[in-house]
């Protein structure tokens, strides 16, 4: 096969995808990105994307989108050294942001969870606690989603091409919901909805499909969980269905919320 | 890198690329015979067995469909399935052929991604899709825009592409109109002469010969290509016929975790031997109920016919692909034969009247299997009498096919010697191509592999 000369590289800037404790599914969003792959990849060094090229280069890289948690000790030396590496650092999803489903674990006894799920548990390196990525090094923007959105990635990476601040709300799943002309599926069905303490981002699908919202996008950026408690009560939901919400995707971030912590 | 190949040689590539996950190779040759041959998963583990106890039997596919972005709806879905069948819950009708629907969407989302983004650029000599496409801009096209037509399904179905909100046991929490499939069918036209474009595409490619020693585990369906369920189906290395198959209540009788002597792996084995899942495997399985359509591409595509074809009744042995370099051709099949699919599934569907059938909770045990764009996935959950989940496994098509996916390496590596002097860089590109044909998911497997655990004590 030969190639035509590729034209005189221009000085791009230098893409790197990094991944810890995840399910690829937020650096997934970015070969989601059909329409505009190719274009990215015009304006875009790609330097560093073991999902999608074997053309590895070396830091530093510009711009460095960071999916997944620390979790294991290895995970803590790496995300230092990619931190140094990187001038603009950007989390995507909820697990590079708050700690992923994975965080369940540090509410619990980790040690019994390797007997449980590994035949062998000694061979197994893991820390008792999943974390964000801001819990280890200075993090520039922090994307939320369980999965992150395509439409917010793609602002995020135009924002750092044009050198501004990407444009992404913190106001709650209602706010979206009232745009898309839903009806309020827990003020009219009495469906229990974490929408009025989640962060938007989603385009407030579940309630467009007629469910609640299970706050995927974690806390927005002002809540009242105090007012909105009552209300799931009043939908039958018990204090263990209560906790149970609140504590899945987002664990670590709404556990901030209850306690009431910055 | 290059060493003389005197005594004691070892080559590790730390990081393979194009594949969903992490994972390593390590390669020991001594006095130039392979005497190991591991692919090595540094993916931490995330415990979601350990972390599903104590949740209502109602999370598990929102839950597990977390332990893949690659295959959320294989996930969702055997999920759905195992819990169902604990609670005595059937989904038939309209509901199961919307499943069926939002499945095809995951296949050729996944397959397209494989096919165009992963795998080809190893047929073509590029690194990546990008690079590849200066040279075949119109085939990389060609391929996003098929992806974007599986993303389009999910979306439309499952709210979005990636951890669809929209499914839940029983069924879903909204179906669409007639009117809303609508311009979905549209599409899927157009798809499918890019999906016959696809496969002839890829029947041009050329296939370094090769033969995985392994049987072949798919879930069968009568009637038509299993995907959503069916009864796990196995065709042996040899090809015995009848294939010979186990109700998916006594997977984990047939389908057992092995220590290996003088490895710390972990291997899957199917009733004491390798065995593989996966594209190669469904098309032995249920490649004559593809559509005519279908079959057609495959015979185009130099598949020849299935191996349970017409004629093979009374026959006692029968030929399987066993190609790993030839699965791309398989896969570019199932994409056909998913936007076909589709487009049957939406010219019968009729809105049923409930979005969902009531999985009321009972305590008890239930099992799950569907066919995941890499190979059988299977669940299990146990349920108390409050609904709770007290005890939950998972088995990925990764973890089972760790074994012969070193198989495959060592019998390349063995070759690659008799040949002559090779060096570590080259031995080293052959065996991350080898991997990437079984589209490995190693974020899946991350419960179930061989770790890393020789990471800091490994000479260098």
């Amino acid at each position: 096969m030969n190639d035509p000369a590729p034209p005189p590289e221009r000085a791009r800037p230098r893409l790197g995808v990094f991944k810890f404790a995840s399910c690829d599914g937020c650096q997934l969003t970015l070969l989601d990105c059909e329409d505009e792959l190719l274009g990215i990849a015009d304006e875009l060094e790609i330097a560093h994307f073991l999902e999608a090229s074997s053309d590895v280069a070396p830091g530093p890289y510009d711009l460095s989108l960071v999916e997944g948690s620390v979790s294991t000790p290895e995970h803590v030396e790496r995300v230092r050294r990619i931190r140094a590496e990187s001038r603009y650092l950007v989390t995507i999803g909820a697990c590079a942001t708050a700690g992923g489903v994975q965080a369940l674990r540090n509410h619990a006894d980790v040690t019994e969870y390797l007997q449980t799920v590994y035949a062998r548990p000694d061979y197994i390196e893991t820390l008792a606690t999943s974390t964000p990525i801001s819990a280890h090094v200075p993090v520039d923007f922090e994307l939320r989603g369980c999965p992150i959105d395509r439409g917010q990635l793609l602002e995020v990476i135009t924002a750092f091409l044009a050198g501004r601040k990407p444009g992404i709300p913190n106001h709650s799943v209602c706010f979206s919901c009232k745009q898309r002309d839903n009806v309020c599926v827990l003020v009219a069905h009495g469906t229990p909805c974490l929408g009025p303490v989640t962060h938007a981002g989603c385009g407030a699908l579940c309630p467009t499909y007629g469910r609640g919202c299970y706050g995927c996008f974690g806390p927005a950026g002002t809540t009242n969980l105090p007012a909105l408690v009552p209300v799931l009560r009043r939908d039958g939901m018990s204090d263990e269905d209560i906790r149970r919400f609140l504590h899945t995707f987002n664990v670590t971030a709404f556990t901030a919320v209850e306690e009431d912590r910055p | 890198m290059t060493e003389p190949d005197a005594g004691s040689r070892i080559i590790r590539i730390p990081a393979i690329t194009r594949v969903e996950g992490e994972a390593a190779l390590h390669l020991r040759i001594l006095d130039g015979t392979v005497t190991e041959a591991r692919l090595r998963i540094y993916e931490p583990p995330r415990f979601f067995e350990a972390f599903l106890r104590g949740r209502a039997h109602s999370e598990p596919p929102d839950i597990t469909s977390r332990v893949c972005g690659i295959c959320p709806v294989a996930y969702q879905l055997s999920a759905c399935r195992a819990v169902e069948d604990a609670c005595g819950a059937v989904v038939d009708g309209q509901l199961a052929a919307l499943r069926r629907l939002l499945y095809c969407g995951e296949w050729i989302e996944s397959q397209t991604l494989h096919i165009h983004l992963l795998h080809a650029p190893d047929f073509l000599g590029h690194d990546d899709a990008i690079a590849m496409a200066r040279t075949h801009r119109a085939h990389v096209e060609r391929g996003l825009r098929l992806k974007q037509t599986g993303n389009a399904i999910m979306e439309l179905l499952g709210g979005r592409a990636i951890h669809p909100v929209n499914v839940r046991l029983g069924g879903f929490h909204r179906v669409p109109s007639r009117s809303e499939l609508r311009p979905l069918a549209e599409r899927l036209r157009i798809a499918l002469d890019d999906a016959w474009d696809t496969v002839r595409w890829v029947a041009g490619f050329d296939f370094p010969d090769a033969e995985c020693d392994a049987d072949l585990l798919a879930l069968a369906e009568p009637g038509t290509y299993a995907i959503e369920s069916g009864v796990p189906t196995v065709l042996p290395a040899d090809g015995t016929l009848p294939p010979r198959s186990f109700p998916v209540h006594d997977f984990r009788d047939h389908v057992t975790e092995e220590q290996v002597p003088h490895s710390t792996a972990l291997h899957s084995r199917l009733d004491g031997r390798r065995h593989l899942t996966g594209s190669l495997a469904r098309y032995a399985v249920s490649g004559h109920l593809l559509s005519p359509g279908a079959l057609q591409a495959a015979r185009e595509a130099g598949l020849g016919d299935p191996p349970l074809a017409r004629g093979t009744e009374g026959r006692t042995r029968t030929e399987a692909c066993r190609n790993p370099y030839r699965s791309i051709l398989v896969r570019a099949v199932e994409v056909l034969y998913a936007v076909e699919e589709a487009l049957r599934i939406i010219d019968a569907y009729e809105p049923p009247p409930r979005p969902y059938t009531d999985v009321p909770p009972r305590a008890g045990e239930g099992h799950g299997a569907t066919e995941a764009p890499r190979g059988l996935l299977y669940h299990r959950y146990a349920i108390d009498e409050e609904g709770r989940i007290t005890e939950a496994s998972l088995v990925p098509p990764t973890a089972q096919n760790q074994g012969a996916i070193e198989e495959d390496l060592r019998v390349l590596v063995q070759a690659a010697l008799a040949q002559g002097p090779t060096s570590d860089a080259d031995l080293a590109r052959r065996c991350e191509r080898a991997v990437r044909n079984h589209d490995p998911c190693i974020s899946c497997s991350a419960h179930f592999l061989d770790l890393d655990i020789e990471r800091h004590s490994d000479p260098v």
